[in-house]
């Protein structure tokens, strides 16, 4: 008798984890789809690409009353 | 020298994917998606189609994971039922602490992935649905009280409002008549069928109200909570979200369902029992397209509304 032989809780296990593979295949999916809804309409923005944040692109305005030491 | 063939190991209880499933009570949430779909189709705020399934995904996965806490505690009421022996638990092809496990995680996830999808009122409102369900109901007053059923309809009653505070961010009137429709709808429902589904309760130590205070009192508590019913679907009508559908269709279904009570409040047991608990399953039946008529109804009148159609009057 061979050590491979096929039992009735191998079919089981191999359709839970394949079950469980493509859930998680599904999840990862609706995760990016998220990600891309909310960073396409701008819900989430970051404290850090607020204006003169370190991941803003805007050029910080220089102050006019600021004293300028030599 | 070790012969393999000589020993024999017992089969271990290996659990299918659709026992894990079937942990979720996929029946309830089957309803839960439905209604929370309505509340939140019906909000003023239209959430992203993404979004909006990301919400329903997960709030459906939240009563999933209540399902799964909920069959963890009660494995030993489950075992001792008829209806309920061959759950997943108590017929031993899960263990309990993967119904613990499963549970616990799901609820974690959902609540998380519904405040990352939406916001963080809904995730908020969802935690207390799971832990309400399987604490406050399961673990606490369902071994306690006769009203186990009134205040196990709670749970129930909020995904609707979860779905709505997913779309909005802030509860509402129309959140809190949906959620009173189903609250007020679930013990003439679950009591008609306790009429009529003479279950083991006594033997697995639940006090149902067919057991502590008699099928003749059930009868008057399903006529007391069906009239009290009526004020609060009739009323939803009348909101932002009501229209002429559904007024039309709360009236009458709302008039059917006060008869069907009457009828089985005026009912002697013995003649109940003699014609098959023919009246009380017919109420049974009918509270089911009682419960998915008056939500349809919700919707048909939102997808005119948002169809142009203006109906002046309350609307």
């Amino acid at each position: 008798m061979g050590l491979h032989v096929e039992h009735e809780i191998h079919h089981r296990r191999f359709g839970r984890n394949l079950g469980v593979g493509l859930l998680l295949v599904g999840f990862v999916i609706l995760v990016m789809a998220l990600t891309v809804v909310k960073v396409t309409r701008g819900m989430a923005p970051h404290a850090m690409d607020a204006p003169g944040g370190l991941g803003s692109t805007q050029p910080i305005e220089a102050d006019p009353n600021a004293k300028v030491t030599p | 020298m070790t012969d393999l063939r000589s020993i024999d190991i017992p089969t271990p209880a290996e659990p299918s994917f659709g026992d894990f499933v079937q942990l979720l009570k996929p029946r309830v949430m089957s309803l839960v998606v439905f209604t929370a779909l309505v509340g939140l189709l019906v909000a003023p705020v239209q959430l992203h189609p993404v979004e909006a399934f990301a919400a329903i995904l997960f709030i459906a996965l939240g009563a999933g994971a209540s399902g799964a806490l909920n069959m963890w505690w009660d494995a030993d009421i489950d075992a001792k039922m008829r209806r309920t022996m061959n759950r997943p638990v108590p017929s031993g092809r899960i263990q309990g602490g993967e119904a613990l496990g499963l549970g616990a995680a799901l609820s974690g996830i959902s609540v998380v992935m519904l405040w990352l999808a939406t916001n963080a009122v809904a995730a908020a409102l969802l935690a207390f649905t799971i832990f309400f369900y399987a604490v406050v109901y399961t673990m606490w007053l369902k071994r306690l009280t006769p009203q186990n059923i009134v205040i196990g309809g709670a749970a129930g009653a909020f995904p609707p409002m979860v779905g709505w505070v997913a779309a909005t961010g802030s509860v509402s009137v129309e959140a809190c008549l949906m959620f009173m429709l189903i609250f007020m709808w679930t013990p003439p429902h679950f009591w008609a069928l306790a009429l009529f589904m003479k279950e083991d309760y006594h033997t697995a130590g639940v006090p149902m109200l067919t057991v502590t205070h008699g099928r003749k009192s059930t009868r008057l508590h399903i006529l007391v909570y069906t009239v009290m019913l009526v004020p609060f679907a009739l009323w939803l009508g009348f909101t932002s979200i009501g229209g002429p559908i559904y007024l039309a269709v709360a009236v009458l279904l709302n008039a059917e369902f006060l008869r069907g009570a009457y009828r089985i409040w005026r009912r002697e047991e013995a003649v109940a029992e003699a014609d098959k608990y023919k009246v009380e399953k017919a109420f049974f039946r009918f509270s089911l397209i009682y419960l998915f008529a008056h939500f349809a109804a919700l919707l048909a009148d939102a997808a005119l509304r948002a169809g142009g159609v203006s109906f002046g009057l309350w609307w």
